[in-house]
């Protein structure tokens, strides 16, 4: 794992086939998801521009940019949310374990790649019952109460919740909000997890405690985040893709983007000079 | 500064403190005055054979209003099993599912109908359900009531779904939920309470509705046969005591009308109950 940013956690990363090579080019290691040319619009407007890079299995991959420069449009066509704008068009191919997700049914795919949103987002229900809901509906048989618990464990909440399950998820905190909604995309076990700026409403510590969260999550699935905070970025991930009004600038390993950027806009936005 | 002018401009502002302040205060006395208008009134004619025995033929003391009781709720609850369900999934549709256009459409042929005139609901119900069954019935006021009450459970369904927060569709949908399926579990039970308690003031509102059920419902001295046969109703008891020459169905008018108030200050209480009950979506 280089370039860990936080070495005093014990981090036990698997990596199924040549993890070293990683270090030398983004596109080498298992590739979870692959983005093929893809270009997007909102009616006429073009967000996205021939955008094409792979997410790395059971790593953490963050894409950043000033704000407009589509990172978040990019990641929500990584589940179709997109779809949810009526005058959304995605051109290009989006491939999940080589299958292309454009073509399949979309209920099935977001039940694979999973989505934690900006602002904490809990169901007007318990704490139990927010993290029920996606093994209920997709009809889970087997005993709930476990998945529950498992997946606060996971998302290191079950400590703090598990006394009152049964009280209304609006009674937790901002922070504790959050980590209930990345429990209840757990639950459903995705093999991608999206989160779209996932810290951006939340105080220090709480953003603290997410990514140390995000560190450990990648035992269990492979993530992307989208953040506007380059520390962030650094901190939790593996690789790092800065986008730019709608274009990718540069993909590279987090520790090599951040300390040896290959594109004067990179180096400029990471420095702080726009953004 | 000028102080005549000032002195002016202070004037003006007592001035509209008191008529604002005596004009809010009019509201509430009038709700006031009524209540112990009809507490007087009808008050002392209040009794347990009020709500458990037939009327008493003119000149008999006595006697009491079971039959207008029993069937203003049984045209309530039919009412309420026709506005109900085709407002409700109205709603879900308008809100949902349909498209700008239709959309808008259907919200203007909804305020329209809501604005029709009582009696004209009655008339039409009365040339669509009594007139080929020839003869008045409950169903007939029941399905004027139920017409009443669509626009009204229409636009509030409409609008508490339209009012829950767009991130919580995303949440579900992004946990593999289907549209329906985001509907049923997640939408309308956020804005469950806000539906029911419009729904539970529609019902009030046509709990006290006449007009419709003169020529519908009409009016029945003893105890409805069934469905298909006419009926007593509070509102109509009243309107037709009321207008009687006789002491008697006068004192028991007002008592019909204090029941009336009663019934519809239980549903408002009701309906705030609900309110405070579940987990509600905070705002913001």
């Amino acid at each position: 794992m280089q370039g860990s940013p936080n070495p005093g956690l014990s981090v036990n990363i698997s990596t199924p086939t040549g993890s070293t090579g990683a270090k030398d080019h983004v596109a080498a290691g298992p590739m979870r998801m692959s983005i093929k040319k893809v270009n997007f619009f909102y009616g006429s407007k073009q967000i996205l521009f021939d955008i094409s890079m792979g997410i790395a299995d059971k790593r953490v991959t963050a894409l950043i940019g000033p704000s407009g420069c589509g990172k978040s449009t990019l990641l929500r066509t990584l589940n179709r949310m997109h779809e949810t704008v009526n005058t959304s068009r995605l051109e290009g191919e989006i491939l999940l374990d080589q299958q292309n997700i454009l073509a399949q049914d979309v209920t099935l795919l977001r039940r694979r790649v999973g989505m934690v949103f900006q602002r904490p987002n809990p169901f007007p229900k318990s704490i139990f019952e927010n993290v029920a809901y996606g093994p209920r509906i997709n009809g889970f048989k087997g005993s709930i109460s476990e998945v529950v618990e498992k997946s606060l464990r996971n998302a290191a909440l079950w400590e703090e919740v598990k006394d009152h399950l049964h009280k209304s998820a609006y009674e937790l905190s901002g922070g504790q909000q959050q980590r209930l909604c990345i429990a209840r995309a757990l639950a459903v076990d995705p093999e991608v997890l999206l989160l779209d700026e996932p810290c951006s409403a939340l105080d220090p510590i709480s953003t603290a405690k997410i990514e140390e969260l995000l560190i450990d999550l990648k035992n269990l699935t492979t993530i992307t985040i989208v953040t506007h905070n380059m520390q962030q970025a650094a901190r939790v991930s593996d690789f790092t893709a800065f986008l730019l009004t709608g274009q990718l600038i540069e993909f590279r390993p987090t520790p090599q983007l951040f300390t040896t950027p290959g594109d004067p806009r990179t180096e400029a936005y990471i420095t702080g000079r726009f953004g | 500064m000028n102080t005549a002018r000032l002195r002016w401009r202070r004037f003006v502002s007592y001035f509209m403190l008191t008529m604002t302040g005596i004009c809010a205060f009019v509201s509430v006395i009038v709700l006031f005055l009524i209540l112990g208008y009809l507490l007087f009134n009808g008050g002392t004619s209040i009794n347990w054979a009020f709500f458990t025995q037939l009327p008493k033929p003119v000149g008999e003391v006595g006697g009491g209003m079971a039959n207008a009781i029993v069937g203003s709720a049984k045209l309530l609850l039919a009412a309420s099993l026709i506005g109900v369900p085709v407002g409700f999934l109205g709603g879900i549709y308008l809100a949902e599912f349909s498209g700008p256009t239709v959309a808008s459409v259907v919200r203007y042929a909804a305020d329209l109908l809501n604005g029709v005139p009582s009696i004209v609901i009655g008339i039409f119900a009365y040339s669509l359900v009594v007139l080929p069954f020839k003869h008045f019935s409950t169903l007939a006021g029941a399905f004027a009531l139920g017409l009443m009450m669509i626009p009204i459970t229409l636009r509030s369904t409409e609008e508490f779904l339209g009012a829950v927060p767009r991130m919580l569709r995303e949440g579900a949908m992004a946990l593999g939920a289907s549209k329906w399926r985001t509907i049923k579990t997640v939408i309308v039970p956020a804005a469950y309470r806000g539906i029911l308690t419009a729904i539970l003031l529609a019902l009030a509102r046509v709990a006290g509705e006449t007009a419709p059920l003169l020529f519908t419902a009409f009016g029945n001295r003893f105890w409805s046969q069934g469905w298909t046969q006419p009926t007593a109703s509070l509102p109509v008891v009243i309107f037709n005591y009321a207008v009687s020459p006789y002491e008697d169905w006068h004192r028991q008018a007002w008592a019909a009308g204090l029941v009336l108030l009663g019934l519809i200050l239980i549903i408002n209480i009701l309906a705030r109950t609900i309110l405070s009950r579940g987990i509600a979506v905070p705002r913001g």
